[in-house]
């Protein structure tokens, strides 16, 4: 963990509500793709947890959705801004547990912490598939990118706008991915019925209210086969047999 | 310049202590500074079982401050003294102080004599103040007869200094405060959260799963002050100050307002640094309110 002040590089609108902030600032405490930093916003007690989408040595991402108070003050923040951020939250994913084929399941936003995740997997000449899940293709994030590093990506939105029509796993069912491990970050129901439907291994990312975010306060603490874990510091990722949903 | 302070006989390198269940067990942070910074460490509520504590969210947020309702999530008093104090104290020579919560009077004292025996432990904070369980907790710290009746229970058995951990929900806490005095108390903490309640306008329910919790942070700031004082004007006792402490400017006016040391609570779950932040900070804003010896300073308001 890593508490330092950051530069706002530009902060963009990318999908409805939806904005892409880039921060300048040490990135060196980021060790693995599922990892996220909280920022402090002025005139709120608590710090905002988001999800680092990619980083480099002197910058990195968060993807966020104006949804209170605190993302519609930061949607109206500016480049040259400075915030504090606690850097390097989390334990992440586990890139490593995918021998050849990895599937990647994302609803909303969840496409924000994995995509450093397919980054990485592909760098290590393993192939990815990513089926994204969206409400309507207005919400609809990153999809070019994913596409770009060379992922196989499908799509599903609930309105049918973009992709099929339906559920994440709706698409993976009519795309019968190969993979020897999955990955998966989204809505709580959807992880639920990814991990559900998919035999053989993976990981999800869950996600709950924090107080610290970095695993002093019990404050995110879950159920899992091995007893109480905190979200913030034993997770966000948990193994899908250790998960309780 | 003098920073040390004296709690009962036990010596503190300077009164900033993380309060009980903004800092974990200590371990937690052991990799991210030099936990001998701190003059203490309050370590998270113990019980006699382990427990999970209440369903999520157990976190809200308010103007200024935050509530919480953990519910005393925690591994069990076996599992603090055998492995968690052990393990601090590979990495921390400060004053430990172990916080023991229970249900009925039989577990404050079986938990409070068995982390009083101990080795690592200089301190016990009995906490009679968690407004975050059933039927225990709050309910022993919100009659003076029952906040008695524990004290003397647990210092008839227990040969460490003993500190009530005191809630601010009450009418009035200079009866308890004294009731606790006359039982035998060696020192007081004040104060526990304040109860209270957020709701999600957009979904009509409580935001927290337990609906109500301890609210915390700068916002109770002149409340847990007044109460110092307040218990301070009438008990002889020390007392440790806590209650939306955020800077040395805060440590500085609780000492005043009567606290021989300071909790830093709910600013740690806002800045994990705060407590070393503000022992480092502490000096230099003596030295420009001419304070010697920060001793000189306890009560004066």
């Amino acid at each position: 963990m890593e508490k330092a002040l950051y530069t706002i590089l530009s902060n963009e609108l990318i999908a409805d509500k939806t904005y892409r902030m880039r921060l300048q600032g040490p990135t060196g405490a980021l060790k693995r793709a599922g990892q996220f930093v909280d920022v402090a916003i002025d005139g709120f007690f608590l710090r905002r947890p988001l999800a680092a989408q990619e980083w480099d040595p002197e910058s990195l991402a968060v993807i966020y959705k104006v949804v209170g108070q605190g993302t519609e003050v930061m949607s109206a923040m500016q480049p040259g801004q400075v915030l504090e951020l606690l850097c390097g939250l989390g334990n992440g994913f586990d890139a490593g547990a995918c021998r050849q084929s990895a599937l990647i399941a994302c609803g909303g936003l969840g496409a924000s912490p994995v995509f450093s995740l397919a980054k990485e997997l592909i760098a290590q000449g393993k192939k990815v598939c990513v089926v994204m899940g969206f409400n309507t293709d207005a919400d609809a994030v990153l999809v070019d990118d994913f596409k770009a590093m060379g992922a196989d990506v499908h799509l599903a939105t609930l309105d049918g706008s973009l992709g099929i029509k339906g559920f994440v796993t709706d698409a993976i069912k009519a795309v019968q991915p190969e993979f020897d491990y999955f990955y998966t970050c989204g809505p709580a129901p959807m992880m639920k019925a990814v991990c559900a439907s998919l035999e053989g291994p993976g990981e999800a990312s869950l996600e709950e209210r924090m107080g610290c975010g970095c695993g002093i306060c019990y404050g995110c603490t879950c159920h899992t086969a091995s007893g109480p874990r905190r979200v913030c510091a034993d997770g966000p990722v948990f193994k899908k047999e250790d998960i309780i949903w | 310049m003098v920073t040390e302070v004296n709690l009962c006989g036990v010596t503190l390198k300077n009164p900033v202590i993380p309060a009980s269940g903004t800092f974990g067990f200590g371990l937690e942070m052991a990799g991210e500074y030099d936990l001998n910074v701190l003059g203490g460490i309050s370590l998270k509520g113990s019980t006699l079982e382990p427990r999970f504590g209440n369903e999520c969210p157990r976190i809200a947020e308010t103007p200024d401050g935050m509530l919480n309702s953990v519910g005393l999530q925690n591994p069990g008093v076996y599992a603090l003294v055998e492995e968690k104090i052990p393990q601090l104290r590979k990495i921390f020579g400060g004053a430990v102080i172990a916080n023991i919560s229970g249900f009925s009077l039989e577990e404050y004292v079986k938990s409070c004599s068995i982390a009083d025996k101990c080795e690592g432990v200089d301190i016990l904070e009995v906490n009679v103040s968690c407004p975050n369980v059933h039927g225990g907790g709050m309910a022993f710290g919100t009659s003076a007869c029952a906040a008695a009746e524990v004290t003397a229970a647990v210092k008839a058995l227990c040969h460490k200094p003993v500190f009530i951990k005191l809630s601010p929900n009450v009418t009035d806490i200079v009866a308890i405060a004294k009731a606790c005095e006359e039982a035998g108390a060696d020192g007081l903490t004040l104060v526990n959260t304040l109860l209270g309640m957020r709701i999600d306008i957009n979904r009509r329910v409580p935001i927290l799963a337990n609906r109500y919790g301890g609210f915390s942070g700068r916002a109770i700031f002149p409340i847990a002050l007044r109460m110092v004082n307040q218990v301070k004007r009438a008990c002889k006792i020390p007392i440790m100050g806590c209650g939306g402490v955020a800077s040395a400017s805060d440590v500085i006016e609780m000492m005043m307002a009567g606290a021989t040391a300071v909790q830093v609570g709910a600013e740690n779950l806002r800045n994990p640094y705060a407590s070393k932040e503000i022992v480092e900070e502490l000096p230099v804003l003596m030295q420009k309110l001419g304070i010697e010896n920060i001793n000189e300073i306890i009560g004066v308001a």
